[in-house]
């Protein structure tokens, strides 16, 4: 049963500014599950739509932002969240750190600057239950960073003490602290460098492990997916292009788009030239017509430029949006 | 230019409101120089008369009309206003500009200074001022004194907006490109700190017209030129509530409600539209 | 001028910065003791890599003339770049060392169109004598990057791409026809899809146009992809320094192995070695400050020694390496 359903979820950023009115289309038509027990990947670059899709699944849909159509529904065991329609009390009462939690780039709008690390625990807490024996919930704390391999040092340490991978390791640690069902890793290691991010990717690994929960694990770097992932989603320009179990993704792509991200990654070992992608990404205000990829893809054909493809399954859990695929199965 | 007043006045409200103060103000600041009646002189219409279609906010207690004689007292204040502002901004901007990037002593200096201008009682020096200066005191002068005081809060908001900016990239390729420090603080950081030194001119208009009306009821201005604040001094000394000649209060608080709320809604509607963030996303970022 | 034909020669070269309060606060070596050089006649694309920290970007700065050694020498053709105080040397300086910066949306003011650095860049530096002139020089470096004066004329930052930012931002750099160009981490906030057309470019500027590049970064597949040398940075130290193909295919010292292993390949039949367990340091000072080999704490053939004393330089087949290990 899935943990997260999502349908046909339609959401743009309306802007309405002296006159100048402009639509960002930036999910446009997504439909996607997810299950218990797995780590998702998404990957895109910038301007995907990815970030959008993770702030509607998360409940974080402000102006101007909207949700023009499609469905967010959320599984957890027995209690049933439409995300579009929650109270916003519900949200934070039962939803938020308790069954989704987040790990965002650069962790600063997690951690207080101002505060040791070990209150900002507190006030997370706070927001959810009374912290009635004070000594008991800073064993709990203590046990549950160590157990995830930080030191003792870093609860009455503060945010600007701390090393970049530190500081992700500590908002991981925030963010697992009531179990949630889903965590939600937006670009955990963009910012740092190789070492420290395979520390912390083997963390969200291990967590993932011991508490077979899931997690969505978002970020432009196909080669982490690679290493982390079970299933790999490709967006483009607001929809999806590919989606697959990783081995299938890296082995046997069938979107070009996704054959060029993997085809482009260079290697420590190997120089032969690699080829970049012509032209530049789309412009979600006034996206390409037809598939948003054809302008730049290698093998356009005329149906690309008028027809959008549908998301069809070619094989088990194997999903594309091509006119190349269709044309093949057809 | 043009495109951004009507884009202004098409979307905006508030600025739409501004232009319809501002134009009255306006309109009566022209019409000042066309006054069929002297302010300087008394006794030139009957007095104590209520307003009427021949003298529309009635006459006063010296035998003026009122409407004509605050055309006057308008066109004072504003320009007192105006020239408060224009100086201080002259001198705020230099100030702020070159403690913000020049750094290091000069900076310590400079802002040493200014906070010594920031703690100072302001009222006390005005009224002694206002004492020791009454016999040359008119409405420039005082715009002209108030500039030399009206300036280093804003001196502070620009200089930290420079030191933000400073340590941004861009101005690091700025001096890449060969450029000079001081066209980089006019190309690059200017563009940043003029929505700041717009909003603080208007602010100043305004202070330094609640100033002025504040020495006048006073009585520590030129009290033989019209102006917004003599002209309540004038009331006052007359008992015009008393002796039921409202119209002779009413006529400078008005003008005063609607030069104070023209300006002010200016200021926000056009701040609005310069911040950097709105313009931003304007041209689509 | 004699510089033995050196282009860049750096000479044990120790930035110390001073962290905390006048009370108190301690001593962060960012750079320690770092010694290398660039040969002129030979353009050659330079990496420096290692972890983020505060030595890469300080050994930048230092070579970009933006703050002095506190002991040690950089020369540049020959030149102590302490003795160049005046504004007409920096920017004689200026104009044959050019930095092209990570960030492509805050490399140019989101207020200013991008060309007019361009322009600015080459009316500065006495490369054009009017903006006619100037149009045609700012055509000619973009057109050198894959773009053109019509497309970016009249461009806001935001109307571009990251890549092409970036593209532009080398052109810029590239106008005061330059030795050496600083690139610190170029194209880690560039989309994968655009990344390597910069990476390319790199290459076609030492390869065409005869460019010196110091090429910083974390990403070791694109330091192999282009470089020729390459020097691993840890905590101030350059623990490994040689030809690329030699010290990523046969890493010397235990840090760049572990930097190496640590790099994620997309083949996911591989993943179980990447997941194995691995240590992660502590915090910033607590690691600059250690005595002894700053990888000691994490080292899997640590020996006693190691934690006493810096280890010697050692020449190890073809590159040095700063480990007890080989002495």
């Amino acid at each position: 049963m899935a943990l997260l359903s999502v349908n046909s979820l339609c959401a743009y950023y309306q802007t309405e500014l002296y006159g100048i009115s402009r639509t960002v289309r930036a999910v446009d038509g997504v439909t996607f599950e997810l299950y218990p027990n797995e780590i998702y990947g998404l990957a895109g670059e910038s301007s995907c739509g990815k970030t959008t899709l993770i702030k509607v699944i998360s409940g974080n849909v402000k102006p101007p932002l909207k949700v023009i159509s499609g469905s967010v529904d959320y599984q957890f065991g027995s209690y049933a969240v439409d995300m579009l329609h929650v109270p916003k009390e519900d949200l934070r009462r039962n939803v938020r750190w308790k069954e989704i939690s987040y790990v965002m780039q650069g962790s600063m709008s997690v951690l207080n600057p101002v505060r040791k690390v070990i209150k900002t625990f507190e006030d997370i807490v706070e927001t959810h239950d009374q912290i009635t024996n004070r000594r008991e919930f800073l064993e709990q704390v203590t046990a549950h960073i160590n157990r995830l391999g930080l030191p003792t040092e870093v609860l009455s340490s503060y945010p600007h003490q701390l090393s970049g991978g530190m500081k992700q390791r500590v908002a991981i640690a925030l963010a697992t602290l009531f179990q949630p069902s889903l965590i939600i890793a937006d670009e955990p290691t963009t910012a740092l460098d190789v070492v420290v991010q395979r520390g912390v990717l083997q963390m969200i690994k291990d967590i993932q492990g011991a508490s077979n929960n899931t997690v969505l694990l978002v970020t432009h770097d196909m080669a982490v997916h690679a290493n982390v992932a079970d299933r790999v989603m490709i967006m483009y320009a607001g929809r999806i292009a590919e989606e697959a179990p990783t081995e299938t993704i890296f082995n046997a792509p069938l979107h070009p788009y996704t054959q060029h991200l993997i085809g482009s990654l260079p290697m420590i070992g190997e120089r032969s030239n690699k080829a970049a992608l012509k032209g530049t990404p789309p412009n979600l205000a006034n996206p390409p017509s037809g598939c948003r990829f054809h302008p730049r893809c290698p093998y356009a054909m005329e149906v690309c430029q008028t027809t959008v493809p549908d998301l069809v399954l070619v094989k088990q859990r194997h999903r594309v949006a091509c006119h190349l695929i269709k044309e093949a199965s057809a | 230019m043009f495109k951004v007043i009507r884009d202004l006045f098409r979307y905006d409200g508030r600025f739409r409101l501004a232009a319809f103060f501002l134009t009255a103000v306006t309109v009566m600041i022209i019409l000042s120089y066309v006054s069929p009646y002297d302010p300087d002189k008394s006794f030139v219409v009957a007095m104590d008369m209520p307003p009427s279609p021949e003298h529309i906010f009635g006459t006063d207690s010296r035998g003026q009309d009122v409407f004509w004689w605050m055309t006057f007292a308008m066109r004072n204040s504003f320009f007192m206003g105006v020239i408060t502002a224009a100086v201080s901004r002259v001198i705020a901007i230099l100030m702020g500009l070159s403690a913000g990037y020049r750094g290091g002593w000069l900076d310590r200096f400079l802002m040493s200074v200014t906070d010594t201008f920031v703690v100072l009682p302001l009222l006390p020096i005005l009224i002694l001022l206002g004492f020791l200066l009454r016999d040359i005191m008119n409405q420039f002068l005082l715009g002209f004194i108030l500039a030399l005081f009206g300036w280093p809060y804003d001196a502070r908001l620009i200089r930290s907006q420079v030191l933000t900016l400073r340590e941004r990239a861009f101005t690091r390729t700025a001096v890449y490109s060969g450029t000079g420090p001081f066209w980089i603080t006019i190309r690059e950081h200017l563009p940043f700190v003029m929505p700041i030194v717009l909003a603080t001119t208007i602010n100043n208009i305004l202070w330094a017209i609640g100033f002025e009306v504040t020495l006048s009821i006073l009585g520590l201005s030129d009290l033989t030129r019209p102006s917004i604040g003599t002209a309540l001094y004038w009331a006052n000394q007359h008992g015009a509530l008393v002796a039921g000649v409202w119209w002779w209060i009413a006529a400078p608080t008005l003008a005063a409600i609607v030069l104070a709320l023209g300006l002010y809604l200016l200021l926000t509607s056009v701040n609005d539209y310069i911040d950097p963030r709105t313009r931003l996303r304007l041209i689509g970022g | 001028m004699s510089a033995n034909g050196k282009l860049l020669d750096v000479q044990h070269v120790t930035v110390e910065f001073h962290i905390g309060g006048l009370m108190g606060g301690s001593l962060l070596v960012a750079v320690n003791d770092i010694s290398f050089s660039m040969e002129s006649d030979r353009p050659a694309i330079f990496t420096l890599a290692g972890e983020s920290g505060r030595g890469k970007t300080t050994l930048s700065r230092l070579l970009l003339h933006d703050l002095d050694p506190t002991r040690g020498k950089v020369l540049f053709e020959g030149r102590d770049l302490a003795t160049i105080r005046k504004r007409n040397d920096l920017k004689e300086f200026m104009k044959k060392v050019q930095p092209v910066f990570q960030n492509p949306f805050e490399t140019f003011s989101p207020l200013r169109r991008v060309d007019a650095y361009l322009f600015d860049t080459a009316l500065n530096f006495g490369v054009a004598s009017d903006r006619q002139d100037a149009a045609r020089v700012v055509d000619g470096a973009l057109r050198n990057v894959g773009l053109s004066l019509d497309e970016v004329s009249k461009r806001y930052p935001h109307e571009l791409s990251g890549g092409q930012i970036q593209r532009v931002s080398v052109a810029r750099s590239l106008i005061s026809r330059p030795k050496l160009i600083l690139a610190d981490e170029p194209v880690s906030m560039v989309d994968a899809s655009l990344r390597m057309e910069i990476v390319n470019l790199f290459r076609k500027l030492r390869d065409e146009q005869k460019v010196s590049i110091i090429y910083i970064t974390h990403d070791l597949a694109t330091a192999y992809y282009i470089s020729d040398r390459i020097a691993i940075m840890l905590r101030g130290y350059i623990v490994e320094l040689g030809p690329v193909e030699d010290v990523l295919n046969r890493p010397a010292h235990p840090y760049t192995q572990l930097l190496k292993e640590s790099v994620p390949e997309p083949l996911p039949a591989d993943r179980e070695s990447w997941a194995k367990h691995i240590e992660l340091g502590t915090t910033e000072v607590k690691e600059y400050g250690r005595e002894g080999c700053k990888f000691a704490a994490r080292c899997p053939y640590v020996m006693d020694i190691c934690r006493k004393a810096d280890p010697p330089d050692v020449l190890v087949n073809q590159q040095t390496v700063k480990c007890y290990l080989y002495t």
